[in-house]
């Protein structure tokens, strides 16, 4: 007790404000990644191990006796050995480094930063899905992680099995959830189907459903990372202002999130990750301007862009390799306004499939939505061939003057959810066409061009 | 068992405060303990796995519970006509169809719990790297979710006795501590080849392989009584030597005591069961991250 209450004097020396109770305190959090442990291609492999171990020791005799003449297998021997001890070194990563934090009781913190900048590992982390490399973090309070709605979901079962499901996989009781039953499926507004099996909802009573549950969870320390990327637009208001309602009762919110507006809205302060690292912790505001400003790198024209590091989510089986953008008949690094606007979108799919929806978003800075071309409104589906297929979809007009946007990919099948979706995959820069005749841009452009004329009466 | 190891991930004493629990987060080394208490805590997941599990098996198959049934049946009859009418194997005085089908019918719920609890993390990714709880649960519930299966194919098999005209023994009431002997073997190979499996992804392979020899490395298709005696004895250090012969021997009165059989199995399944729970354990820190 008594070394509790010095820990606690010392505390409040370092801190101006003693009187909240911090409930998170991160000190040093270090997460090592092996490069491409995380790519679910990737594995080893047992006769990989015992090829590596159990030859050792014949390469080391082979050495030793220096036989020269059996060159082919001496070669090949040491040059493995030389590429697994550099692998030992150089190919691993720290997606998180020296990374302290403080957050107290009740705060709603919003976490941004760049894609693969150490948002979710440090989500992850703190959800204790995944350990530190070093470091630790204490946690005072129940705490509930929501990376994704509907974890465990099972097409099967119904509406009313799932919430059961989902809702203990989540960390509630069951009397809990009896408890929150009705209010649950009323969130959601699917009373009539609670007994039909999931796989028969559409995707916006199935997302309704996953988020209800979810926003009936009760900790007090709520970690919510990118899940109010699906769904339509007035779903995702309505997911705002619950968790907007979590916060006023009190709870403590981290909140990751690529939507600027979102952030801005719910989180007084934010921390901004680089590369790993706190760049930034301070006023909602400030940090966002600085975010916004510091010039990120659009990727130019007629490039390749890969998303294997992407952040995603989705049901997964069909990703989202690579993509590129060009303006067709046009030589030019940008996206063109008021021009035609192609996107290559290259698609592995684990297994011959017919998928309804793929669509191209572009979306400001802020993260509000301006475009979004979506296969679905064709109400047509097409097949994906088991392997890699490269999908083109063609904006005809883009009705966006010059400025900065961001470009997301989906795809997905109407009825089970989406596959894939990477809402931030890439930067993309739109410029206006050269031959724009004699007139001038104003300063203030708006964000979209208009055909307009003036008549003088 | 706890107390074995030191919980290095949460013995900060700073750590518990005034305020009730603070959990540290922090990277463990070595063994850690098997935190049963959090196990315990957990409990209503672990019933709702095993819930999902069955629930999904018997809804998605269009033969649903005779699964349970077909697979330990047929292989009876298989067995009955190639080694017991055409291969003339003895059955320690009973006919050779029930001699084989009490040996199935527990074998069955073992090679499937170690088949299910084996590919059930890698089968899980989606929780895993989602979610946090004690990952223990995941294996656990793919081999009790067995349970059921194993109940209806017991049935058959009280069903057959009756036929066959043969009266169980009082001997009926170990059939419990039997079964129970058979999920620890089950499970604690379960859990080993479960972690090795999420790092490599070859295990899944030497599952089926180990399985298939394990099926004539146990005496189901034979009595171990054709063994002399003591290696009859060790025999029991395959754990299921021990759950056939007992079942035999609760269920159908033969004479092979099997006492020491079982006493063996039972430390063996035992060790198993331990050691695969904390090297399990141990490898559950990379989990999400190899998954």
């Amino acid at each position: 007790m008594r070394s509790t209450s010095d820990e606690w004097n010392e505390h409040s020396l370092t801190s101006s404000n003693a009187v909240p109770e911090t409930v998170i305190s991160v000190h040093n959090l270090g997460k090592l990644y092996r490069i491409g442990a995380q790519q679910p291609l990737y594995y080893r492999t047992l006769r990989d191990q015992l090829n590596g171990k159990a030859l050792a020791p014949f390469r080391a005799a082979r050495h030793l006796l220096g036989r020269n003449g059996s060159s082919n297998g001496n070669g090949r021997g040491s040059s493995n050995g030389n590429k697994t001890r550099t692998n030992g070194r150089s190919e691993t990563i720290w997606a998180l480094k020296d990374v302290s934090f403080d957050i107290e009781q009740g705060e709603v913190v919003g976490i941004i930063g760049r894609n693969g900048a150490g948002k979710s590992t440090l989500l992850k982390i703190l959800s204790r899905i995944t350990e530190p490399t070093e470091g630790y973090a204490d946690i005072k309070g129940r705490i509930a992680s929501l990376l994704e709605v509907g974890t465990g979901f099972h097409p099967e079962l119904s509406g009313r099995e799932n919430i059961f499901l989902n809702g203990s996989i989540l960390g509630m009781r069951r009397a809990e959830i009896q408890g929150k039953f009705d209010e649950i499926v009323g969130f959601a507004e699917i009373e009539k189907f609670i007994d039909t099996p999931v796989k028969f909802y559409s995707s916006g009573m199935y997302t309704r459903l996953a988020f209800s549950v979810a926003a009936h969870l009760e900790p007090e320390i709520l970690l919510v990372d990118e899940v109010l990327a699906v769904g339509d637009a007035a779903f995702q208001r309505k997911c705002l202002g619950k968790i907007g309602d979590v916060a006023r009762e009190g709870r403590t919110v981290l909140f990751v999130s690529h939507n600027m507006a979102a952030v801005q809205r719910l989180c007084a302060h934010s921390i901004w990750i680089e590369a790993g690292q706190v760049n930034a912790y301070g006023k909602t505001s400030d940090i966002v301007d600085d975010y916004l400003s510091t010039a990120t790198a659009t990727i130019p024209a007629d490039k390749w862009l890969n998303l294997d590091h992407a952040n995603r989510v989705g049901a997964g089986g069909v990703r989202f390799k690579a993509f590129k953008y060009s303006v067709p008949d046009l030589q030019t690094d940008t996206a063109m306004s008021s021009e035609p606007l192609e996107f290559s979108l290259e698609v592995t799919s684990d297994a011959q499939r017919t998928v309804g929806s793929v669509a191209v978003t572009i979306c400001d800075l802020h993260g509000t939505r301006l475009i979004n071309a979506d296969t679905l409104s064709f109400g047509k589906s097409f097949r994906l061939t088991e392997g890699s297929n490269t999908l083109k979809l063609t904006l005809e007009t883009l009705h966006l003057n010059p400025g900065t946007y961001m470009v997301g990919l989906w795809i997905a099948d109407p009825i089970a959810g989406p596959f894939d979706y990477v809402d931030a995959a890439g930067r993309i820069e739109v410029s206006k066409p050269p031959h724009n005749g004699i007139g001038q841009t104003p300063d203030d452009e708006g964000l979209i061009p208009c055909s307009f004329h003036l008549t003088a009466g | 068992m706890s107390s074995l190891v030191s919980d290095v991930s949460y013995s900060a004493s700073v750590a518990r405060s005034h305020a009730g629990q603070t959990m540290r987060i922090a990277p463990s080394r070595g063994w850690v303990s098997l935190k049963f208490g959090e196990l315990w805590e957990y409990r209503e997941l672990l019933y709702f796995l095993i819930w999902r599990d069955i629930k999904v098996r018997y809804k998605q198959t269009v033969l649903g519970a005779s699964w349970a049934i077909i697979q330990p049946l047929f292989t009876m009859v298989v067995f009955s006509l190639f080694f017991g009418q055409l291969g003339k194997m003895p059955s320690d005085g009973i006919p050779y169809p029930i001699f084989s089908f009490a040996a199935l019918v527990p074998w069955t719920f073992f090679a499937n719990g170690l088949n299910q609890s084996s590919n059930s993390l890698v089968g899980s990714s989606n929780l895993i790297t989602k979610v946090y709880f004690p990952r223990l649960i995941v294996p656990l519930a793919a081999v009790l979710s067995g349970v059921v299966d194993f109940a209806v194919s017991f049935a058959v098999l009280l069903v057959m006795m009756f036929f066959f005209g043969i009266v169980p023994t009082l001997n009926f009431l170990w059939l419990p501590l039997l079964l129970l002997l058979a999920f620890i073997a089950s499970l604690g190979i379960g859990l080993w080849f479960s972690a090795l499996n999420v790092e490599f992804r070859d295990v899944r392979y030497l599952i089926t392989f180990v399985t298939q020899l394990w099926l004539f490395a146990t005496p189901i298709a034979y009595p171990s009584s054709m063994l002399p005696q003591p290696w009859r004895t060790l025999y029991g250090l395959n754990p299921m030597a021990g759950v056939v012969e007992g079942f035999r021997w609760a269920l159908l009165g033969t004479n092979t005591a099997p006492g020491p059989i079982i006493a063996v199995s039972s430390t063996v399944a035992i060790i198993v069961l331990i050691t695969g729970a904390f090297y399990f354990r141990r490898m559950e820190r990379t989990f999400a991250d190899l998954v």
